[in-house]
């Protein structure tokens, strides 16, 4: 059995929505059938067949070759299998998606990850705002699961998130792990903007530091803490490395405007 | 003619042809760390405090051995402690309990997993309420930690540990001396022997137990009683198991993680009192059990001999 490969034949000229070509849905159908599957989301109606040249027949291991920022959704409720993307990628990559691999190897939009309940979401590019946030309307950002994104972020990462990790090795957009509820969130770059404004629980590590916090968060002092020798460690596992080792690091309780008890630790 | 048929005679230690009987427990292992082994061992040895026989203390435990940095958790130095009690819930409870009255209180100390299973008890999930709603639950890596903070600083506790339905209590060995210094030095020896062996525990005072018991008693509600058939000060007022030249027995208890462990522990202990000799050690090796009918787990001695 060969990759299930969906070759981009050139740049779409509208949005492709790529939410069913995802294993779960791929595993019982035939090449016929595949192409037949509507993307489009213009009057046009495209279907797979007309935007990819496709070959292989493995659904448990997807490869979209020739990215573009408009193929969007790509692994969307995806719970099993892996998908590669030799490229860049649209909005909602990985969403609310609850097992399985997705790598990205070059930037993705808006709402990566958002409503992550599982598997692991890597991007070796940038990534757009509200990462594994919530959708509009929704109260509950990611609930498991774990992110890496090997570049910069966008506003917003780990918007209302509830559980998992997420890594960002680059610089982070305005105000990361707003509203954060619970989980771990760990930024390699620079934060911008308040990070962790009106965060409840949860615990984020800006290992470049923070352009400003607001008021209501507190400084706790300088701590040696088991759990972030362990947490290293236990990180290098799920990710390969990590920009921490376990030292002492500050802590910063907040965000008391809310209930308080999230801790951003950084670099003593 | 000997009281019970001989299995061997090996350096001049004589061995029963009889049987240790033993019992299925639930059993599980944790491993306990500290700043240094001082504090590790502190934490260990109170939490292992008064549990040496599931009938009175509510399980059994004891210290399987300390471990170095580089075999623990956390890179500290460590203990690696297991508890064996009747039955889950009964486990449960026992090492909760022990875990917040002296591994939460132990300056430095931390609490992790070390018995892998699919059935689980809880450690940290269970004392987390001490931290009144400060307490930070944190999962990575497939593993879910507790952080409690405390007044010096924050404990760090696994939320689970696995136990095994298989564990065996009461493997054992009878070592019979012309006097209690022969008994004392052959007991020390097996029991040093056995705490190479891994998943054992040797649960009595420094292994060794001196008031080995029978099931019930005359006086009512007595659940077990002074195996009166060898105290040897009770030679002729009772259907004594000891010969002449026996003048004190100690007893060797063994609790294991799998009966093969327990067989090992033994294996080991009876090589070593051999290899004493009867001169500074036992005259003779024996084994207790009920007659076969109650534990599912029969160790034979001829079975074990080095």
């Amino acid at each position: 059995m060969s990759a299930l490969t969906f070759r981009l034949r050139g740049e779409p000229d509208e949005r492709i929505d790529c939410s069913s070509l995802v294993p779960d849905r791929l595993k019982t159908l035939g090449l016929a059938e595949i192409e037949k599957l509507p993307v489009g989301t213009t009057k046009r109606k495209l279907a797979a067949g007309d935007v990819f040249d496709m070959s292989g027949d493995d659904a448990s291991d997807i490869r979209f070759e020739g990215g573009a920022a408009r193929l969007d959704r790509i692994g969307e409720r995806m719970s099993e299998g892996v998908i590669r993307v030799a490229g860049d990628a649209g909005f909602r990559v990985g969403r609310v998606m609850s097992g399985g691999d997705l790598h990205v190897e070059g930037s993705v939009g808006d709402l990566c990850g958002s409503g992550l309940e599982g598997g692991r979401i890597r991007v070796k590019g940038d990534c757009g705002a509200r990462l594994g946030g919530p959708d509009a309307g929704e109260m509950k950002g990611m609930s498991g699961g774990s992110i890496r994104v090997k570049g910069r972020a966008g506003e917003r990462a780990g918007d209302r998130m509830r559980r998992g990790t997420i890594l960002i090795d680059g610089d982070c957009g305005r105000d990361a792990a707003s509203r954060m509820i619970a989980g771990t969130m760990i930024v390699g770059g620079r934060s911008h903007g308040a990070p962790g404004r009106l965060m409840k629980r949860g615990t984020v590590l800006l290992m470049g530091g923070a352009e400003r916090f607001t008021p209501t968060f507190l400084d706790a002092g300088v701590h040696d803490l088991l759990f972030l020798k362990l947490m290293a460690e236990g990180l290098i596992s799920t990710f390969g490395d990590v920009p921490f080792d376990g030292s002492p690091m500050r802590k910063m309780s907040g965000d008391t405007a809310v209930l308080g008890l999230g801790e951003i630790y950084l670099p003593a | 003619m000997p009281v019970i048929e001989l299995a061997a005679t090996i350096n001049g230690v004589r061995i029963d042809d009889d049987f240790a009987e033993a019992f299925p427990m639930s059993g599980t292992a944790i491993q306990i760390t500290a700043i240094n082994e001082k504090w590790a061992l502190e934490a260990a040895t109170k939490m292992t405090g008064f549990a040496t026989s599931v009938i009175a203390c509510g399980c059994e435990g004891g210290i399987e051995r300390v471990l170095s940095p580089d075999e623990t958790r956390d890179g500290r130095p460590g203990v690696r402690v297991l508890f064996f009690g009747f039955d889950p819930g009964g486990l449960e409870k026992q090492v909760t309990t022990r875990l917040g009255q002296c591994i939460l209180t132990c300056p430095t100390a931390a609490c992790y997993a070390d018995y892998e299973a699919d059935t689980t008890i809880e450690l940290g999930s269970a004392i987390r309420y001490f931290s009144d709603g400060f307490q930070v639950s944190k999962k990575f890596a497939g593993k879910h930690f507790w952080r409690m903070p405390v007044m010096e600083g924050e404990f760090l506790c696994e939320a689970k540990t696995g136990y095994t339905g298989d564990g065996v209590g009461g493997g054992n060995l009878l070592i019979m001396a012309r006097d209690v210094n022969g008994a004392l030095a052959a007991s020390e020896a097996a029991v040093e022997a056995m705490k190479a062996v891994p998943d054992v525990i040797m649960p009595f005072p420094g292994g060794i137990v001196r008031s080995g018991s029978k099931l019930g008693g005359k006086y009512e509600g007595m659940m077990a009683s002074s195996n009166d058939a060898y105290c040897p000060t009770l030679k002729g007022a009772t259907q004594s198991k000891l010969d002449d030249d026996i003048g004190s027995v100690l007893e060797i208890v063994i609790d294991g993680l799998t009966a093969e462990a327990v067989s090992n522990a033994m294996r080991a202990g009876i090589k070593a009192i051999c290899d004493l000799g009867p001169e500074q050690g036992a005259l003779r090796i024996g084994a207790g059990n009920y007659g076969g009918g109650l534990g599912p787990h029969h160790f034979s001695l001829k079975e074990l001999l080095p």
